[in-house]
């Protein structure tokens, strides 16, 4: 197991705060002279960037929103002169007006730093051959793992958006060891080696790592099984870096957060409070080495725990919980409130179920109706009308047990999410009535 | 080693350090660059006791160092090389030298204090062949090798240096930096504070950048020779290319 920058990933915690410190107010000073955002909002609320002296002070400061962000399309937010940025890349833009992020040479080495760390704390090492799954554009993805990827001196294939069919032959003819992707992609993959009659013996993948969809333990665990490789985790974002703020090492204990360039809070979503370690809230993160696109507490939008135990594998750094879900994807029913992962852990518990739900409110005639889409796999989809409707009402019945709301279940067939929901988990139509 | 935090400086009124952190690990050469008055040598001032009104914290080896006076600090290891020379002009070369064991004259054996002087003249040939001429007569980088050798005298654990090549030739100003490269090779710790940016950035491993008392950029010495910031406003380089 090997650790990529051990200086930094296992420094005592007295000197990473040091670290974080000076980073945090460098940064501070730098936002404080080069945003006009950053300037008008730290005289709104009479904060000078020197008053903070330490980094329980930071929670002083207001935070940043998605919205600011949008506003400030595309480069208000920029810290340097645009010929000082060397990529620009940007958010979908899926949910509103997209949002440019620009990096300089120097945030560019610190993204290639942090996708090399994932990949390490993930088992890759410069012996394995890579391949990356992820779309080659302007979401981050796979230049980021390709850089890091490199950096390790990995033989690397950008796999990029090649269907599943096509990437199977590629893994199996290259001898690809690592897989990188999304984690629906990994189950349209091992399903594509099934349908080519191939099994893990065929195939020499010996780890994945994946990202950029919700990823359960059921996910994980199918994964792992079919394709016999060790799946790690790991997380970021487009408005900073994706990948690069989090990775899981081998324990799978949780995601490491790369505190020597992010700084990470927990806050209740609603109260806008920081919450003590160890419960449960909204994540948000500090940039505190980027120079082109630095973010002052950033809402991220992720629910997560924050979990400072020490962790097997040598690492100081503190570890973040598998994201649970999208404070977004809060939804207030007739007064009850749930995430659609809760209804999605339901489902996991029951056998012959994809562990792929999405969560669709409508209203009819006043009401709001619940419908929870799920998908089922090949074998069962042609079983009898039966067993299917029996499958429906007891997830029904477990939903309302749990959670105390009725739900109407529809059972899709396989690579529908894939198709038509894109990874979310939530569609919302009320809002847009 | 060292590590400040949230350190402010006043010289009676005007605060010229606003809120300053930095760290200096064991073994390392750290720089810190930025323009005149921008409060680089207050910054060095202050740690070794020499400016009264201070805030914040100083940690030496885990103490807190801010209140002590220049004597205690320098006897628990710190050591300035001041920015122009500061040497006893009408003194010899020795006699310089042996000052600069001040604290630890009567403490240790006058043997101890005679192997670190040879120990210095063996980095410093130049300084055995004058060592009984007066100090003042020197030439401008002979002396600058002179205020470092007294420094070392002291057996420092840090060393902090202020502007070591000001006023000197470019020729002279290379073998003063092959020098402290010399120093850092034997496991010395330094603190380097420059206007010559560049060669400041090319010797150390890290560096802060600091603007009106306040730091602005720090991280690795080779991250911010990329830097475009520092590439402008230190290194006199791209001037036309930014801004035609």
């Amino acid at each position: 197991m090997s650790i990529w920058n051990s200086h930094f990933e296992c420094m005592a915690r007295d000197e990473l705060k040091q670290l974080q410190l000076e980073r945090l107010q460098a940064t501070l000073n730098r936002v404080r002279r080069s945003v006009t955002f950053y300037r008008r909002l730290f005289d709104q609320v009479g904060l000078v960037p020197e008053e903070i002296n330490s980094l329980e002070q930071l929670a002083r400061i207001p935070f940043t929103s998605k919205t600011t962000l949008r506003q400030s399309y595309p480069y208000e937010m920029f810290a340097v002169p645009l010929r000082e940025v060397v990529r620009l890349q940007c958010t979908s833009g899926t949910t509103g007006e997209p949002i440019v992020v620009g990096y300089t040479r120097n945030d560019l080495a610190h993204w290639t730093e942090a996708s090399a760390r994932i990949l390490s704390a993930g088992g890759v090492t410069k012996d394995d051959v890579v391949q990356i799954c992820f779309d080659y554009s302007l979401f981050g993805g796979g230049l980021g793992f390709h850089y890091g990827a490199e950096l390790i001196g990995a033989s690397v294939i950008p796999g990029s958006n090649l269907d599943p069919a096509r990437q199977v032959v590629i893994a199996r003819d290259y001898r690809t060891t690592a897989l990188v992707a999304t984690p629906g992609f990994g189950l349209r993959l091992t399903a594509a080696i099934r349908k080519k009659g191939l099994g893990p013996a065929d195939i020499y993948l010996k780890r994945g790592l994946f990202t950029g969809e919700p990823f359960s333990e059921k996910t994980r665990k199918q994964i792992e099984d079919e394709l016999n490789i060790k799946a790690t985790d790991n997380y970021g974002l487009s408005e900073i870096v994706w990948p690069g703020v989090a990775g899981e090492c081998e324990e799978k204990k949780g995601l490491h957060i790369f505190e020597d360039q992010f700084i990470p809070e927990i806050i209740d979503p609603e109260t806008e409070e920081v919450l003590p370690l160890g419960e449960k809230g909204e994540l948000v993160l500090t940039t505190i080495t980027k120079e082109a696109f630095p973010l002052i507490r950033y809402r991220t939008g992720d629910i997560t725990i924050l979990d400072a135990s020490l962790c097997k594998c040598g690492r100081t750094l503190i570890k973040m919980k598998k994201v649970a879900g999208r404070t977004d994807e809060l939804v207030t029913i007739k007064g009850v409130r749930f995430f659609p992962s809760q209804i999605e852990r339901i489902f996991s518990r029951i056998e012959k179920v994809e562990p792929h739900i999405c969560v669709v409110i409508d209203r009819r005639d006043g009401e709001d109706i619940v419908e929870v889409l799920v998908e089922i796999s090949e074998e069962i989809f042609f079983d009898e009308m039966k067993k299917l409707q029996e499958l429906k009402s007891r997830g029904e019945r477990e939903v309302y047990q749990d959670l105390g709301i009725s739900v109407e279940v529809k059972l899709v067939e396989p690579d529908f999410f894939a198709r038509e929901a894109m990874g979310r988990r939530l569609i919302d139509k009320r809002e847009r009535k | 080693m060292l590590a400040i935090r949230n350190l402010r400086s006043y010289y009676g009124r005007m605060q010229a350090l606003k809120g300053v952190s930095l760290h200096v690990e064991e073994g390392e050469v750290v720089s810190l660059i930025g323009a005149n008055g921008a409060g680089k040598t207050t910054l060095l001032n202050s740690i070794v006791g020499l400016v009264s009104s201070l805030t914040g914290q100083i940690l030496f080896f885990d103490t807190d160092i801010i209140k002590r006076n220049p004597r205690q600090i320098i006897r628990m290891g710190v050591s300035l090389v001041p920015e122009g020379r500061q040497l006893f002009a009408p003194l010899t070369v020795i006699e310089n030298l042996i000052l600069g064991a001040y604290q630890r004259y009567r403490k240790d054996k006058k043997s101890e204090i005679k192997s670190d002087l040879e120990k210095v003249f063996v980095l410093f040939p130049i300084l055995k062949e004058r060592k009984s001429q007066i100090a003042g007569t020197l030439s401008g980088g002979e002396q600058q090798m002179l205020a470092i050798g007294r420094s070392l005298m002291a057996r420092p654990k840090l060393i902090l240096m202020d502007e070591p090549s000001m006023g000197l030739a470019p020729l002279v100003t290379t073998q003063i930096f092959q020098i402290i490269s010399e120093l850092h090779k034997q496991g010395t710790t330094i603190l380097l504070v420059e206007q010559n940016a560049e060669a400041a950035l090319r010797i150390s491993s890290r560096a802060y950048v600091i603007e009106t008392g306040r730091v602005v950029l720090q991280g690795m010495s080779q991250e911010l020779l990329h830097n475009q910031e520092v590439r402008r406003a230190y290194l006199g380089r791209e001037y036309k290319e930014v801004w035609e």
